[in-house]
């Protein structure tokens, strides 16, 4: 079959919502879009452990530690199934691996900004497994099928991750002075960050059309922001307080809420490297990796020797079988 | 049956039981604690989802534990209740909370080997199996106690004891028959922790009576103990253990090691820099 076929058929098969799985002919670009997304998807999900995991032997009450340690392991097992899903793509982890370490592969920026108080596990939970909910739903709907059925079993989870964020504010705005100060400025510093998850406006988004063509994306960047200030900004009137924007206003016209100028040089900033946190975040990483390699080794010799032990037992054995007809 | 009767109303009682309660919660949390300061750092991601799943069930254990003796704390008069307990800033109420956070080291009663630090994957794997095989043989005699909170507790713990036990051994089996360094890894981790193994089988009074157990159970715990480390030692390809004569202890007493201190500053820090506030 020629290839002008074979792109004709997969488009088809797209069109008709006929999900691609891994044994599936699929052309190149679509093979190497879905792997630089997925890939980035788990070391998002992975290096985003390390700003919630700097609470938890500090968290304020038990409830609250085992709810936020619950909560890391469950963005760990999120990684754990993208990677998987990437890798019916043909690349290993340790190649993913690689490429986070390196620097070659990129991860959400809003995990290089520091948690800097409790109240910042509540607007986290609140507005950043939000805006990731927001972009993930879409994406169980995704063409690829393993990539769809990792999003079905993780927005469950996100959505959880949501409500217990927003609990957190909630106790808060309800607390002391204090606690609704820290409350109040944990949402300032991480509105605009949140906003940014969406990525850049749609006239700087090259790769979208394509993307929507072959549905593995649903909607742009620009219409999912949009959808979630407008969300966002109704929530913010059950805490009491408020989002960090004066251009904020309901328009009727619209329908929604318009909203004012995005940052985009820092956004572009944090995206190359220059993120408050940039630098500890990768070099974390890349420690946990290296001090990790001895355990590594270690397991994998002892599995060669287990398996070398049970080829023995299974050849001395074989001598004193009877044969089968 | 009202709620006075349900639970041991003699005075000595209580206290040996909440003294109890006090020890085995704060084993628990501090196991917890440590367990989660790999939490994001394990050195392959399967495993690090193992480990927090760990100090989840070590936390979960701690509130079963600090639950019930606050229970029995708020039946009883406050005045009588904070006598009990050695808090250093007086509680609006006796919590779960409050027991974790409003005491000092001194009054914490966990033994030493739970607060040391965690060192590398093979000191870490060590102390959870170590802890965790004492906790399996304890847990089968508070099964059996006659305090039904308590062995009910116990009940539901072993089973995750149990898995911890497993998931630990493999590890030792593994790191000692794995590589060269592995086992002087693991080897050197058993120079660390052994002298803090002895005290897990030294029981306070408060232990022996809430427990409902002679002294001699204890040494059966530490024999039972003692045949199951050297079990898995030599399917590691570790040499066998013996107890030594001298061994660190304290820890039931309140005379810790200098680590408790940071790990108490970093766990108390809110709830008392904000006294009485609601999270
Ligand atoms: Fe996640
Ligand atoms: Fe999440």
């Amino acid at each position: 079959m020629d290839t002008t076929m074979l792109f004709a058929q997969f488009q088809k098969k797209i069109d008709q919502d006929i999900k691609i799985e891994p044994q599936d002919w699929m052309p190149d670009e679509y093979r190497k879009t879905l792997i630089r997304q997925i890939s980035q998807h788990a070391h998002s999900e992975v290096v985003g452990m390390l700003p919630e995991g700097n609470w938890i032997t500090r968290a304020p009450s038990l409830r609250r530690k085992a709810i936020l340690l619950a909560k890391v392991q469950d963005e760990a097992g999120h990684g754990l199934y993208l990677y998987s899903a990437a890798e019916t793509l043909g690349i290993t982890r340790d190649e993913m691996y690689q490429q986070l370490h390196s620097g070659k592969a990129k991860y959400s920026s809003i995990f290089n900004y520091p948690t800097i108080s409790w109240a910042d596990m509540g607007a986290i939970g609140w507005l950043v497994d939000g805006a990731a909910i927001m972009n993930q739903v879409p994406l169980s709907r995704c063409s690829y099928g393993p990539y769809a059925r990792a999003m079905v079993r993780i927005c469950k989870e996100e959505s959880f991750h949501q409500r217990q964020g927003f609990e957190i504010l909630l106790t808060l705005s309800k607390g002391t002075k204090a606690q609704r100060k820290i409350c109040q400025d944990a949402i300032n510093r991480w509105w605009w960050p949140s906003l940014m998850m969406f990525g850049p406006t749609d006239n700087d988004s090259p790769h979208t059309a394509q993307s929507m063509l072959w549905k593995i994306k649903r909607f742009t960047n620009d219409e999912l922001r949009q959808k979630f200030v407008d969300v966002c900004a109704e929530q913010v009137k059950f805490l009491g307080m408020t989002l960090p924007d004066k251009d904020l206003k309901w328009n009727e016209e619209r329908q929604h809420y318009d909203f004012g100028p995005i940052n985009w040089e820092e956004f572009w900033n944090v995206v190359k490297g220059n993120g408050p946190c940039n630098k500890e975040r990768l070099a974390t990483r890349v420690q946990a990796w290296e001090d990790g390699a001895w355990v590594r080794d270690a397991a994998l010799a002892y599995e060669e020797k287990k398996a070398v032990r049970q080829y023995r037992y299974d050849a001395e054995n074989e001598n004193t079988k009877m044969p089968v007809s | 049956m009202n709620a006075e009767s349900m639970i041991p109303n003699h005075n000595a009682v209580t206290d040996t039981t909440i003294n109890a309660m006090l020890q085995l919660a704060d084993d628990n949390l501090i196991m917890g604690h440590r367990c989660s300061e790999w939490c994001g750092h394990g050195p392959i991601l399967e495993q690090d989802i193992a480990l927090t799943n760990i100090a989840l069930d070590f936390v979960g254990q701690a509130r079963n534990f600090y639950q019930y003796a606050a229970t029995i704390l708020q039946q009883m008069p406050n005045e009588k209740a904070l006598a009990l307990v050695d808090f250093d800033m007086v509680p609006e109420q006796i919590t779960e909370d409050s027991l974790a956070c409003l005491r000092d080291a001194g009054a914490f009663k966990n033994h030493l080997l739970v607060e040391l630090p965690n060192g590398d994957w093979a000191q870490t794997m060590l102390k959870i199996f170590f802890f965790s095989a004492y906790r399996f043989y304890l847990f089968q005699l508070l099964q059996k106690n006659t305090d039904t909170q308590l062995a009910g507790i116990a009940e539901k713990s072993i089973k995750e004891v149990q898995y911890h036990l497993k998931w630990s051994s493999e590890w030792v089996i593994r790191l000692g028959d794995g590589t060269d360094e592995s086992k002087n890894r693991i080897l050197k981790a058993m120079d660390t922790l052994w002298p803090y193994a002895g005290e897990l089988f030294g029981p306070a009074k408060y232990e022996l009576e809430c427990y409902q157990l002679e002294s001699i159970a204890f040494e059966t715990l530490r024999v039972n103990w003692l045949e199951k480390v050297n079990q898995i030692f030599e399917m590691a390809t570790l040499p066998a253990q013996s107890f030594t004569q001298w061994h660190q202890s304290g820890g039931k007493q309140g005379i810790h090691t200098e680590y408790l201190g940071y790990i108490l500053a970093e766990m108390q820090f809110l709830p008392r820099t904000f006294p009485n506030a609601t999270w």
